[in-house]
């Protein structure tokens, strides 16, 4: 069961070959099992799974189930929850008991679906390798040396643990598709405005987005459909209609026009990672789409404009974590002023308070115009270069990440870790759509192929990687872990 | 001596009239219990978005119109970080760079009837902060969120103000113009509206400006005479003392009635602004501003214009008439009621105001209603009262004794006595019961005897319990004593 794709498990619970309850049951078991040696899980809701769990049985029974009614997901735990303790990986909200629902929750329940538990993350998303956890850093299943990827790494290590099906995580600046290639499934960060950031913990608010990571395109397919939308609580959340998903994804490939932006294949990509891409596409060659060479000039100002924008953004959003209503206070504060900086102090880990000074330095009087305005001005640029791509060709592609998995501890300084992420940051940049998928290994490290597509072409790209993914089985390898016997 | 100019300067926030704030859904309603009107979005919760309320833009670009402002398609919402306990996010939403208002003009005027254009450099949209409270919980602070998030306006001037009496009469525009409009009830006790003011001194004949102190907490009229008042002598003093005025935060006390320095410039937060993310620009098309500029009412300087120009009401009258929306409207009730202008004005301005100033009433707790008095007026007007049985029908007006002005004429039986027939019997009746009274009129000289009429006069009205009209008495008076 635990190695069924959601589409299938969706098949069986219609079939009734399995009930909700069974297969949660046997997921909670795997997780209490497996998950000491991955720490992918922060919290686990045994008692509100199995509890969601029957009550979509008693729908099923009752003629009332819809497509995902009784499937299992896990939440990356920077999504709200109400009464269950949201801590965005952070000591900050280590006591923090969300309130509410995030829009995305409350629209995959509404669908039926169930949460298993919050998986863990970098804290408040910033970092490459789930290293920046205050609960301890996630093994990749691949290889329990190397790290899972981040900061959506908690729930691309269950997934590829067969923990869960699918999980749900949010990508600012390659946190859904990078710790998707590490893993070897399938993330997909939808257009900026696509899916509502109500109710999940701002890190970067013009970049973050939420997506589904599962092991298959259509599993992608499946659940964004389930939460893509206009909310009317999000203001950024574009009010366009939400196609079916799940219909484009027969759609032949024949004269579909890739492009590969040469600025992908340079300096500082791993050969392996560069011969699996290059496969990839060979691939797509004989399913009858063309390859054409184009140019993203400005992606070399991509991390250097991510990193005045996003910390910018964090100095702000994380203003409000200051010790006087929730979250994290120091004990005892002679004053104000102590109650600040320690309640601060002791809250944030190295990462978090490097960029909330970084952010606070670029937007200081003085600073703001050469940093701040002059990154606005690349990003436009950046965006652009995409939209003079598309121009050309329908999708690109490239690789996710220059290396496959890392090993644990092997990126100290943090410009080294930032580099990770050259490839997919310029995407939330310009806003556009993403997708990651399984197309070979280095050794036991998976590697991952990132296609991209114009705003709002979600559909597409889930078609050109479901076609990729009928056409071969890098998608289907499981780690051994997941294989293990009780 | 060193003659001095003051240059002032106001910003005035004003509380927008909104049902709920101005981005979320909770109640702006005043005098809650603390903390039951903030919501996640204005607790500043993880994971929370704002969303903008659409009546608050309403009625900031009704105030634009309101001043013949430019109306900028696009406007953008910034955040300004920083630190406070009442500041929940750790930032305030507010408009740095693009303002949804820009420069426009407020016409002021000054007790001697004169008027004066005051520049509006830019109006821009912000949310309140919460409040710190500091009784009752012994060294601790307590916070209350209630106010957090309510829609303010942020009116700034120019520094187009010479002295104390212009920066009052220039927040009592703006006091008018906003009630006007309907956009905020301009309660100044509970904070609707609250002033900081920007004061600075230079020696008259010199162009550039002198340094500033900004005075907060200036929340009532008389507040900022005194405190412009304090603040402009402590600037001379100094000064003259041989010291310089330094670019300062103050304080004003009511209480010590003194300014008193917060922080100085150096000491001042790098707020840090920058584009909201989690808001998009507001874009404002050409019809949705005609549309609202089609919903105005007449605002002050143009009734004012009106009252003057068309009704014929002195430069006072009409100041004093247009000086509130409420104000304006009861006496055009009453001039509708009665036809005459100024007797409405008198009556209204005379009668009324000295009733309401008594007992401290404002126009809108009047016990009289506009109807009434307009019915009352009018009564003197037909000559069916006279002006002494008026003073009466009002008084049992004011303390509710009648319905109307006719139903207590009719009970209390004030219908003026017009009859010349039933006046000549009450005269012929003095006359006869005031021999030496007679006798002292006939043998003094003709011009004394206007001073002398008064007391047979005085008896005829008294015999008709005020009734009788005063100039037939008068008249009729005259023609039987002058006969022999």
């Amino acid at each position: 069961m635990h190695d069924m794709t959601l589409t299938q498990l969706a098949q069986a619970l219609a079939d009734g070959d399995i009930s909700s309850r069974e297969l949660t049951e046997t997921l909670l078991g795997r997780i209490d099992r497996l998950d000491g040696r991955l720490n992918s899980f922060i919290t686990v809701t045994h008692e509100q799974a199995l509890a969601a769990a029957d009550a979509a049985d008693a729908l099923r029974a009752k003629g009332g189930a819809g497509p995902l009614t009784g499937l299992p997901l896990a939440l990356k735990d920077i999504y709200c929850t109400n009464g269950v303790k949201t801590s965005c990986g952070s000591k900050m909200l280590d006591n923090f008991i969300a309130p509410y629902d995030a829009s995305v929750v409350e629209k995959l329940k509404a669908a039926g679906t169930l949460s298993l538990g919050k998986t863990n993350m970098d804290e408040f998303a910033m970092g490459s390798s789930n290293e920046n956890s205050y609960y301890g850093p996630v093994k990749n299943p691949w290889d329990l040396n190397a790290v899972p990827g981040g900061s959506s790494g908690g729930s691309a290590a269950a997934v590829a643990a067969g923990l869960v099906p699918a999980a749900m995580g949010t990508d600012t600046g390659g946190s859904i598709r990078q710790p998707a290639a590490f893993c070897g499934i399938t993330g997909l960060k939808p257009t900026y405005g696509r899916v509502s950031r109500y109710g999940i913990i701002a890190y970067a608010s013009s970049l973050d987005q939420a997506g589904p990571m599962a092991r298959t395109a259509e599993d992608c397919a499946l659940l964004l459909g389930a939460i893509a939308g206009h909310d009317l609580r999000d203001s950024t959340s574009v009010a366009r209609g939400v196609p079916d998903y799940m219909a484009e994804l027969g759609e032949s490939l024949s004269g579909l026009k890739i492009g590969l932006p040469k600025e992908y294949f340079g300096d500082g990509l791993t050969p392996e990672v560069e011969q699996a891409v290059r496969e990839a596409i060979r691939v797509y060659e004989s399913l009858g789409a063309s390859v054409h060479e184009v140019s993203l000039p400005h992606t070399h100002y991509a991390i250097p404009a991510y990193y005045v924008i996003a910390p910018a953004e964090a100095s702000s959003n994380l203003s409000r974590y200051d010790g006087v209503r929730f979250g994290h206070r120091c004990d005892a504060p002679s004053d104000l002023i102590d109650l600040y900086k320690r309640s601060r102090d002791e809250g944030f880990g190295e990462e978090v308070k490097r960029r909330i000074l970084i952010g606070t330095h670029t937007l200081s009087e003085g600073f703001f115009d050469a940093y701040y305005t002059k990154a606005q001005q690349v990003r436009r640029l950046i965006r652009q270069d995409f939209l003079d791509a598309f121009e050309e060709v329908d999708v690109l592609m490239g690789p996710a990440s220059p290396t496959p998995a890392f090993d644990l501890g092997a990126n100290k300084d943090p410009v080294s870790m930032y580099l990770q992420d050259i490839y997919t940051i310029a995407i939330n940049l310009a806003g556009i759509p993403g997708i990651s998928i399984p197309a070979g290994f280095a050794g036991q490290r998976p590697i991952g192929l990132q296609i991209l597509g114009p705003h709002f072409a979600e559909s597409q790209l889930l078609n050109v990687a479901h076609q990729f993914q009928q056409a071969t089985d890098w998608h289907q390898r499981r780690p051994a872990l997941a294989e293990e016997s009780a | 001596m060193m003659q001095w100019e003051t240059v002032i300067g106001l910003e005035v926030h004003v509380q927008l009239a909104t049902k709920s704030k101005i981005f979320s859904g909770a109640s702006t309603a005043f005098g809650a219990e603390p903390n039951s009107q903030a919501c996640a979005v204005d607790l500043g919760l993880p994971g929370v978005l704002p969303v903008l309320n659409e009546a608050a833009v309403a009625m900031a670009v009704k105030f634009g119109l309101g001043i013949n402002a430019e109306i900028p398609e696009v406007s953008v919402f910034d955040r300004k970080n920083y630190f406070y306990p009442d500041l929940p996010k750790g930032y305030q939403t507010s408009q740095m760079y693009h303002p949804i208002v820009g420069a426009g003009e407020v016409e002021i005027s000054l007790e001697d009837g004169a008027t004066k254009r005051i520049r509006v450099h830019h109006a821009h949209l912000e949310e309140d902060a919460g409040k710190s409270l500091h009784e009752d919980f012994h060294g601790m602070t307590g916070i209350d969120l209630n106010r957090a998030g309510t829609p303010l306006l942020e009116i700034v001037s120019e520094p187009d103000m010479r002295n104390a009496k212009e920066a009052a009469a220039y927040l009592k525009a703006i006091h008018a113009i906003v009630t006007y409009l309907g956009i905020s009830d301009g309660n100044m006790a509970e904070g609707s509206m609250r002033c900081d003011v920007n004061v600075s001194v230079r020696p008259k004949g010199q162009d550039t400006l002198g340094t500033r102190a900004e005075v907060k907490n200036v929340n009532s009229f008389r507040f900022v005479e005194r405190a412009i008042a304090f603040e402009v002598e402590r600037q001379i003093e100094l000064i003259e003392d041989g010291g310089t005025v330094v670019q300062e935060t103050r304080l004003y006390d009511p209480e010590a009635d003194e300014t008193r320095s917060m922080r100085t410039k150096e000491e001042a937060n790098d707020y840090r602004y920058f584009p909201c993310p989690d808001l998009l620009p507001v874009v404002l098309d050409r019809a949705y501003v005609d549309h609202l500029r089609s919903t105005l009412p007449e605002l002050p300087a143009e009734k004012r214009a009106r009252f003057e120009g068309e009704l014929g009401l002195s430069p006072y009258d009409a100041n004093v008439l247009a000086s509130s929306r409420a104000m304006a409207e009861y006496f055009e009730a009453v001039k509708d009621a009665c036809g005459d202008a100024k007797q409405a004005a008198n009556w209204v301005q005379g009668e009324l105001s000295g009733a309401l100033n008594r007992e401290n009433l404002g126009i809108e707790q009047s016990p009289v209603s506009a109807a009434q008095l307009g019915e009352l007026v009018a009564r003197v007007l037909d000559d069916t009262i006279n002006g002494k049985a008026a003073k009466q029908v009002f008084q049992a007006l004011w303390n509710g004794e009648g319905e109307s002005a006719d139903a207590v004429i009719e009970a209390r039986g004030l219908k003026q006595v017009t009859d010349s027939g039933a006046i000549e019997a009450m005269i012929d009746q003095v006359i006869s019961d005031s021999p030496v009274q007679v006798a002292q009129y006939r043998d003094a000289e003709p011009d004394k005897r206007g001073k002398m009429i008064g007391y047979f006069v005085g008896q005829v009205m008294k015999a008709s319990r005020g009734t009788a009209n005063p100039q037939q008495v008068n008249a009729l008076l005259k023609e039987k004593l002058d006969q022999a």
